[in-house]
């Protein structure tokens, strides 16, 4: 199917952008996620403002103790290496199995992010690399842990005049731990299951559940999971409403996986 | 719809064109352009049938708004003629018997394209990966995988010799 008509508009500073998002436009970047949808009419727009040509919207610096990754970032930037450091060896691995290598020359890990699907990737691995969003809004910069950012399906904790601009991610040692699975029957398919593990020397480690069609479930100390996956994993789905057996099933799986994963790195 | 005037690059031209804002690239390049080698498959950026080359690297035409590409150099499967590696993997194609309807070839060219020049270590598992984002109903990709892994094997002793 075709789009809806709407209008385009290009700002050309984030003064620009945030005007035109107070006017009612909605931000597009790489379109990637919003693109299929506009085309199955889902998502009917007035104006999309284009973000991808703001200074400094793609791009990553270190930032004191941080590594600051511009909302524009794209995937396939990040798979090819442009964050640094372990924290950039971990996402680069989780760059390489989003969608496809065309999708991701395109798709932001800003529009990824604030686009605020469940099953995407980045919605359940910035949580447990412990990352803050920066949001951009009248009132300047406002930072949003990454655990309380996705709120429901396609919702956020972005204010309705703000603008995802940044998100920031914590310089990791060379001995964390990292252990990620998701469930795909193909390569490049949205997630039926996600599971991400967190372990930093000296610290609890941290894991995230998601993909099941709601916010991401992050753990904050998730010891009890590591020392026994099995009797753990079942606690924490008894506490999930709403799953069919199956679902049920491959979570557990996915968080047996991340721990595993996380104990062999 | 007010229309909005776009600069393209296509296949090596400096274009103006005029675009309604919903218009997606594929449409563009196929109905503005008659480049009708950029085929519209799933229209959601699965079936890889619209992939192209905007600025230089593949993408989803389908899915990518004329609009945003204002300034872009576009090169579609038209613009490679010259191009060795494609070339190479034409052959290969037709000798492995990658295609059939054809449907799926321009995006699966231009995404091998890219495999072979940007993986040149490739092994058959990666190449399976990397091709996992465009769908052949024809063929079962085995023709499509040997067609890649051949021209990936016969660069890789040309750089050797």
């Amino acid at each position: 199917m075709k789009p809806a008509p709407f209008a385009y508009a290009r700002p050309k500073d984030w003064s620009d952008a945030l005007k035109l998002l107070a006017a009612g436009g909605r931000p597009g970047a790489g379109t990637q996620s919003l693109g299929p949808l506009l085309n199955l009419r889902l998502a009917q727009p007035d104006t999309i403002a284009d973000l991808r040509h703001l200074p400094g919207y793609a791009g990553v610096a270190r930032a004191g103790g941080a590594i600051r990754i511009g909302a524009g970032t794209t995937h396939a930037a990040i798979e090819d290496g442009a964050v640094p450091g372990r924290v950039g060896e971990i996402m680069a691995a989780v760059a390489r199995r989003i969608a496809y290598r065309p999708v991701r020359n395109r798709g932001t890990i800003g529009g990824s992010l604030a686009h605020a699907d469940p099953a995407a990737d980045w919605v359940a691995v910035l949580p447990a690399l412990g990352a803050t969003a920066i949001a951009l809004g009248p009132r300047g910069e406002r930072r949003i842990p990454t655990a309380g950012f996705v709120t429901g399906i396609f919702e956020t904790a972005l204010a309705v005049d703000e603008l995802l601009r940044a998100v920031e991610l914590p310089v990791l040692p060379a001995a964390a731990r990292w252990g990620h699975w998701k469930f795909c029957r193909k390569v490049g398919e949205f997630s039926k299951a996600t599971a991400c593990v967190l372990a930093l020397p000296g610290q609890a480690p941290r894991a995230v559940l998601a993909a099941l069609d709601a916010p991401p479930l992050v753990i904050e100390d998730a010891r009890a999971l590591m020392a026994d996956p099995v009797a753990e994993a079942a606690r924490l789905l008894d506490g999930l409403s709403g799953l069919t057996a199956w679902r049920r099933a491959i979570a557990g799986t996915a968080l047996r996986h991340a721990v595993e994963l996380a104990g062999a790195a | 719809m007010t229309r909005i005037a776009i600069s393209l690059t296509v296949n090596g031209t400096p274009t103006e064109l005029l675009a309604e804002p919903r218009e997606q690239l594929a449409d563009l390049l196929r109905g503005g352009l008659l480049l009708t080698g950029t085929h519209v498959g799933c229209e959601h950026g699965v079936c890889g049938a619209c992939t192209i080359e905007i600025d230089g690297v593949p993408a989803r035409s389908c899915i990518t708004h004329a609009g945003s590409c204002d300034g872009a150099v576009i090169r579609t499967i038209e613009g490679f003629g010259g191009d060795a590696v494609m070339a190479a993997l034409r052959e290969a194609f037709a000798r492995e018997h990658a295609l059939q309807c054809g449907y799926c070839t321009p995006g699966m060219l231009v995404a091998a394209r890219d495999i072979v020049l940007r993986l040149p270590e490739a092994d058959e598992a990666r190449v399976r990966e990397e091709m996992a984002g465009n769908l052949c109903r024809c063929t079962g990709y085995r023709g499509i995988v040997r067609a890649v892994l051949r021209v990936l094997a016969a660069r890789r002793q040309g750089l050797q010799d």
